[in-house]
């Protein structure tokens, strides 16, 4: 197999970088979950709701950057594809 | 194991016991049992340690050591 | 509906090649308070409890699945490129004739996943107090884990996951407390 685009170094799935900005992303999600839980029994705290709100802004943010670099991390129409349909692609999580 | 959150208990120790004894046993008290409901405004860890301890809550943090690497396997 | 995304809730990492560690993780994947059976239990009592706590339920249930997945990651990852004599060692050859290197639900001790590991009993009280039981002894199954490796890798991961089981103990905990009394009008101190 020919080595190509060798001085390039665009971000690959599965690479350093991508598991950076993977990282990143999971530490905003998990605080989103852990929120989550804590406003299902605690429904009426405020700031707690405040920055869930916050937290699920930034998320938003995050993942759509990553989308655009990485591919979609959802399916059903949640996240955009580029031709070929990128969904197939790997690594799949456990295998990165 | 000196962050509050463990017990120690002695188990009687028969003369006929074959194995060697264990003479102190411990056990964990996660800091949920005292909680009976999570009070608002708990001091939160910064978001990457949260994900790194498995809890926004220092509060509800519960630190637990391998017994393997504490022997230094 | 559910639908799936295609990360991992925590970084998970493997250090050591370690099938012996596989077939013991295994426990968490089909066992009794393994994390397919806390995602089932909680999961199908969604539609017999009060309504305050069915949100909760849906959450919890649903992060057990990601934590599911975290198990299947170290397990693929410790018997991926295992041979056979690897895994006739480790003490895997009983699976290895029955399964290869796929994974199935069953626990440490090869007995297959079943339903009877999950109660539902329709009283909201009974079935969280089987909800906090079932997150205590699957938090001291995470404890054996750890004390059964030394790859601080796969420590790290099980120390999340062992984390996890104490807030969502305090969670169920917190959902009697609101079964038994309006709580949440009232701020607690």
């Amino acid at each position: 197999m020919p080595e190509q685009n060798e001085p390039e170094k665009r971000p690959e799935r599965g690479d350093e970088r991508y598991r950076q900005e993977l990282e990143e992303l999971q530490k905003v999600d998990f605080a989103l979950v852990e929120l989550s839980l804590y406003l299902d029994t605690h429904p009426n705290d405020i700031q707690a709701i405040q920055q869930f709100n916050q937290l699920a802004h930034k998320r938003a943010q995050l993942a759509h950057a990553f989308e655009l670099r990485y591919g979609p991390l959802m399916q059903f129409g949640h996240s955009f594809t580029r031709y070929p349909w990128q969904w197939k692609d790997t690594p799949w999580p456990w295998q990165v | 194991m000196h962050d509050g959150q463990w017990r120690e208990w002695h188990p009687y120790v028969s003369p006929c016991d074959p194995c060697p004894p264990i003479k102190t046993k411990w056990y964990v008290v996660p800091p949920n049992q005292f909680i009976p409901f999570q009070p608002m405004n708990l001091p939160q860890f910064p978001l990457d340690e949260a994900l790194r301890r498995g809890t926004l809550w220092p509060a509800l943090y519960s630190p637990y050591p391998s017994k393997q690497k504490t022997k230094g396997g | 509906m559910w639908i799936y995304e295609k990360k991992l809730q925590y970084p998970v990492k493997v250090s050591k090649c370690d099938p012996r560690m596989a077939r013991y993780l295994i426990e968490q994947y089909g066992g009794a308070d393994g994390e397919l059976s806390a995602a089932l239990r909680y999961l199908n009592q969604r539609y017999s409890i009060p309504d305050k706590v069915i949100g909760l339920l849906t959450d919890i249930g649903t992060e057990e699945f990601a934590h599911l997945e975290m198990i299947a990651t170290m397990v693929y990852k410790l018997t991926k490129d295992a041979t056979p004599e690897m895994l006739e060692a480790a003490g895997l050859g009983p699976h290895f004739v029955n399964h290869d290197n796929a994974l199935f639900y069953e626990s440490a001790g090869g007995v297959p996943w079943t339903a009877t590991y999950i109660q539902a009993k329709g009283d909201p009280i009974a079935d969280l107090y089987e909800d906090i039981a079932a997150e205590e002894k699957a938090r001291a199954t995470y404890q054996w884990l750890i004390d059964m490796t030394d790859d601080v890798d796969i420590q790290d991961s099980l120390k999340f996951l062992r984390e996890r089981e104490i807030v969502h103990s305090m969670r169920f905990k917190e959902a009697v407390e609101i079964l038994k009394a309006d709580r949440e009008q009232k701020k607690v101190f």
